[in-house]
Formats: C-alpha cells, structure tokens, sequence
C-alpha cells in the first residue's frame, strides 16, 4: 500500500518557485530520506506533506486520500523538529500528551500510549521534568516519544540530528534506525548530511533546486548516479571530476571516479604533487594537485607515509569511472 | 567584562554618576511627600526641612479625603489604567502576531500604516475625538478615555511585540499546528508567555503617561462621578488660593499604585530590554 503520493506538486513564493513538478510514492514501512544542499527545497517539501505550507498545485497524497485541504492534525502524521520544538511550560509527559488530549482520547488510553513510548526511548525517569531541564540528547528524544504517541501513518523528521553533537549524533541515528524496525512505520526524513542519508535510508531522493534528481536505493544512487550532482553529493570524500581531456577523452565531458578508485602506481595518466594528507588510521586521505584540471582527493586503506610535495602517478580503471556530458548528464 | 570596566576608578565613577542621578529624580518626590505631612505655614517657612513634632500635621489627607470624592476618583483612574493597559496588550499583541505570523497582501504596508502612530501624538486629534464621543454619546463615561488610551497606546505596542514575536521560533508554533493546537490557543498558550517580558515593557511604557493624564479627562470626561485623580486633584488648585497640603497629599497618594505596578511589572521589564543583548 502506497504511505504517501505526491502527484504534480508545486510550491512558489510570490515569483519564487521553491518546488517544481515533484512526483513521488512511498510504499508502506519505507523509510524515505530527503537529501541536497540547503535552499533545493527539501524543508518546504515535508512542510507541503505535513501541512505546514499549501501547494500551489498538484496533489498530496497520504493514506490514498488526497489531503491537500485537511489540516496538519487531522493528516496522520507526526513530526519531529530541528529545534525540537518541545512546549517549555509542560513537562515531558503533557508535552507527549497534548497531540492525544487534543483528540479527546481517553485517560487510560494516553498514559498507556506515554508510557509505552517512554520506555521505547528510555525517558520513564524524566517524565515529571521540564524541558528546561533536560540535555539536549533527551530534549530530542522527547521530541521522537511525542510523534510516537500519536501513532500516526506517516512520521516526518525535519533535520532532527542537527542540533546535537557528534557523538550523540551517531547515537540517536542508530536508535531512529532501530525505532523503524520496531515500529514498521513509514518515515520521511529531511537532511543535508549524506552520511546520514546512506546509513538510514531505505530509499534517497536527492533534491536540487526544487525538483528531484534521482530517486532509489542509497547502494543505486551510489553504484549508477544519473548525474554528476547526484554523483558529487552522495559519498565522502565526495568524487573527484577531471576533464575527459586530461585523460584521454572528449573535450566536452567529465570523467568521474570515486576517492576509493584511484590506485598510485609507477607510470599512470594522472601525475602532481600532493598539496594535503590526511591520516585517519584505518584510512588515508590525500589531496593532489593535478595541473590541467582541479585537485583530487584519493582514499587509501591502511596507513600509508605520503608527504605534501612529494610527487604522485595515478591511475584508474575505466570500469570503475562515470562519464558525464556537458550538462553534466551520464553517458 | 574587560578591564576598562573593573578598574576601581571607573566603578567608583560610574556609581556615582548614577547615584546623583538617582537622587535628583527623587529629589521632588522626596519634597512633595515630607511636605504633604507639615502645616501649610511649615511648607512655605522651611520646604526642604523634615515634619518635626511642631509642623507635623496631617491636615492635607484629612482634606483630600473630605472634599470630593477621592475614593472615586482613585477608582477612576485604575479603572482607565488597567482597562486600557489590558485593550493594549490584547489587540496590540494579537495585531503583532498577525504581522509576525501570517503571509497576506499588504502585511509590509500594514504593520507601516500601525507604526506610523508612533510619529503622530493623537493630541492633535482631540477636536475631531471630541466630536466623535459627543456623536457616541460616550462622553463623561470612563470608556471615552479607555479608547481613546488603547488607540495611544496600540502603535508602540504593535512595533515592539512583533518584533518579538518575530523571534519565536517557528518549530515552536508547527509543533502545535501538528498537534491539534487551534491558532487561538497557540498564541494564547505558547507564544504569549514566551514574549511576557515584552508585554510588560509595554505596559509599564503605556501604564505613566495614561495615569499623569490631565489632557484627556478634562476634555471627555470632567463629570464628577467619572473624574480620574489627576484631574480630580486640580480642584485644591484654585485661580487664586491654592491648598496646597491637600495637592501635595493627593499627589502623594497617587504615586503608590503606579509605583506598586511598576515594581510588579520591573522585573519583567528589565529581561525585556536586555533580552537583545545576552543571549
């Protein structure tokens, strides 16, 4: 069954248009993830789905019934903010309690419901504090128990690790992650960080400029990007585009390959000094300066001693690389 | 801090300048208060000296409180004060939040045409108000004043609460819409305690000048029954003779309420201005 349905779906600001003609399906327990640069519209887009913001045409879909008109209440869905977005006058069980009171469930139902959802997220000792009065890990977990609650069809995450630090940042994406095996529900999830697109997604939409680049699986969009965009965006350290010239190839296109593909050897098409290294431990990070195209960054595995200045040869496997036209389209 | 502003000179220095300041704005307060306990001779031989067992008197009060109806007046007065501070923060706020919150055509010219009272004193409206409460009929009733205040009031508080409102994150207010939260009960619940510090800054900025009004009630509403205590004061301050124990009194007395709302709303008041500045 098909969660949510964009047909046609537009969005403008006075003359802006903030989204153009997105089309998208859903499928039920899949989790989504919404992934570009800041300002492609990929916020505005869950605000559209959620009902924060009209569209301007086109249809949404949840459930299989078109709710452009319904308000965000009434939609069956839950979201979770950036900034958490919790009510500083209530404690952490009122604040996880309004969306039920609201819709007049009874007593028994909602602390059942809060309790249920406390212990999913480890909150059970905090339940009588103040927003105020909790970390900003649990602030967001919070946030996570008062969509839970609900219930809903469709849960909308607005870049809910961005506020935290690293650490807990790695953390709470493991726990959102097991929090949709558990509950098999549909989730959309809004963010800029790739890494947090391949490890959680189940299915990528990268947005640019408002309109949808390519849509698929994290390992598709990685192993056969339709673009050079989707190709540059998704993978860290980003691909590295060198003219075709500098190769070999025709003037107009681009050559892509991945940091992980370059192998340094004794005599290859590629050849400059190395500007930058950066030692990881399990990995090794180099940036070269190639003089006829723009630097490139090569990923070694293991530990290796390279020297800035030192002078490098690289080489690649064309099986390995991505030809792009000069609209940056796959060949 | 940096060091220019722990050096000992310069602490000494700046509490000094502010305790003289301190004492000149006390200074006629002070007069006015140990004035209204002394004789009237006392008060013209030795203003500046103290009440002492020979020129203490109570005289003044004893007045005030026979002559006209000063318990009314006072009610009067607090009355118009506190309807008119409500008027302001209800519609100021809400007109605020509007602005802040909602995309319609002309919301720029709107929030424009509402600030523009600011620049013109509606005093120079008074004949045309005139001619409007006679027109109501709302003439020598306390609501003549009560509008004519909100009105005042309603440009400042509309500038100063929506860029406030402005501040409140818009997560905050989504979160509600998600949750089922009417718009009246967002603003109602969410968005109005977290902009309570402006509010009081508005009110105490509006509460001064409507209470030491004079203008106002001597041209709407100088009936007995609906005199408020400014200008049921002027009554002691004859063309001729001037009692002046009882003016000194009556003023005396109405210092207290604003002074009691004022420390209610103070602390308020300071989280209000400095709130730009510490974040």
């Amino acid at each position: 069954m098909t969660a949510l349905s964009l047909k046609n779906v537009c969005k403008s600001f006075g003359n802006v248009e903030v989204l153009k003609d997105i089309n998208l399906e859903v499928d039920e327990g899949e989790f989504v993830v919404f992934v570009g640069p800041s300002g492609c519209g990929k916020s505005t887009l869950l605000r559209v789905i959620a009902g924060l913001e009209d569209a301007t045409s086109g249809s949404v879909e949840i459930g299989n019934a078109v709710v452009n008109t319904t308000p965000p209440a009434k939609r069956g869905i839950a979201m979770v903010f950036q900034s958490y977005a919790l009510y500083p006058h209530l404690t952490v069980k009122d604040n996880m309690a309004l969306a039920l009171k609201q819709q007049k469930q009874s007593k028994s139902e909602i602390d059942q419901r809060v309790e249920k959802a406390s212990k999913m997220l480890s909150l059970e000792d905090y339940l009588e504090r103040r927003p105020a009065e909790l970390s900003g890990g649990q602030r967001q977990r919070v946030a996570i128990g008062r969509a839970i609650v609900r219930e809903p069809k469709l849960f909308l995450f607005d870049e809910p690790l961005s506020n935290l630090d690293a650490a807990l940042r790695m953390n709470t994406r493991i726990e959102i992650a097991k929090l949709h095996r558990s509950l098999n529900a549909s989730m959309i999830y809004v963010t800029h960080d790739q890494t947090e697109a391949m490890t959680l997604a189940s299915k990528i939409v990268v947005l640019r400029d408002g309109r949808i680049e390519q849509v698929g699986s994290p390992m598709e969009l990685y192993n056969n990007p339709a673009n050079q965009f989707v190709a540059g965006f998704l993978g860290a350290p980003s691909m590295n585009f060198i003219a075709a010239s500098t190769v070999g190839g025709a003037a107009d296109q681009t050559v892509g390959i991945r940091p992980e593909h370059i192998r340094v050897v004794q005599d290859g098409r590629l050849k400059g000094d190395v500007t930058h290294v950066e030692k990881l431990g399990g990995d090794t990070n180099v940036l070269v300066d190639i003089p006829e195209t723009s630097g490139i960054t090569l990923r070694l595995f293991g530990q290796h001693d390279i020297e800035v200045k030192e002078q490098l040869q690289l080489d690649f496997d064309d099986a390995q690389s991505f030809l792009f036209d000069a609209d940056g389209l796959r060949f | 801090m940096n060091k220019a502003l722990r050096s000992p000179f310069n602490i000494f220095a700046s509490h000094a300048i502010l305790l003289t300041y301190t004492l000149i704005a006390l200074f006629p307060v002070f007069v006015i208060l140990i004035n209204s306990f002394k004789t009237r001779k006392a008060i013209f031989r030795e203003p500046l000296s103290l009440p002492n067992a020979d020129s203490f008197s109570m005289i003044g009060y004893q007045t005030v409180m026979r002559q006209g109806d000063f318990f009314l007046y006072f009610q009067n007065s607090l009355i118009v004060t506190v309807s008119s501070l409500f008027f302001v923060l209800l519609f100021g706020a809400m007109a605020a939040f509007a602005l802040a919150e909602y995309r319609f055509k002309g919301n720029a010219l709107m929030g424009l045409y509402l600030a523009l009272g600011i620049m013109i004193p509606i005093r120079i409206g008074t004949v045309a108000i005139l001619e409007l409460m006679v027109a109501s009929g709302l003439v020598n009733t306390l609501w003549a004043l009560i509008l004519v205040y909100t009105a005042q009031g309603l440009p400042l508080a509309v500038f100063i609460l929506s860029e406030f409102m402005r501040q409140v994150s818009d997560d905050l207010k989504n979160a509600g819409r998600v949750d089922g939260l009417s718009e009246y009960t967002i603003f109602f619940r969410l968005v109005l305690p977290l902009v309570r510090p402006a509010m009081a800054t508005v009110a105490v900025f509006n509460m001064i000048p409507i209470w030491n009004d004079l203008w106002f009630p001597l041209i709407l509403a100088p009936a007995e029954n609906v005199k408020t205590l400014t200008l049921g004061s002027q009554v002691f301050i004859g063309q001729f003779v001037t009692d002046w124990n009882a003016v000194l009194s009556a003023l005396s007395l109405a210092i207290l309420p604003v002074m009691v709302l004022y420390v209610i709303f103070s602390r308020q008041l300071i989280r209000g201005i400095t709130s730009g500045v510490v974040k």
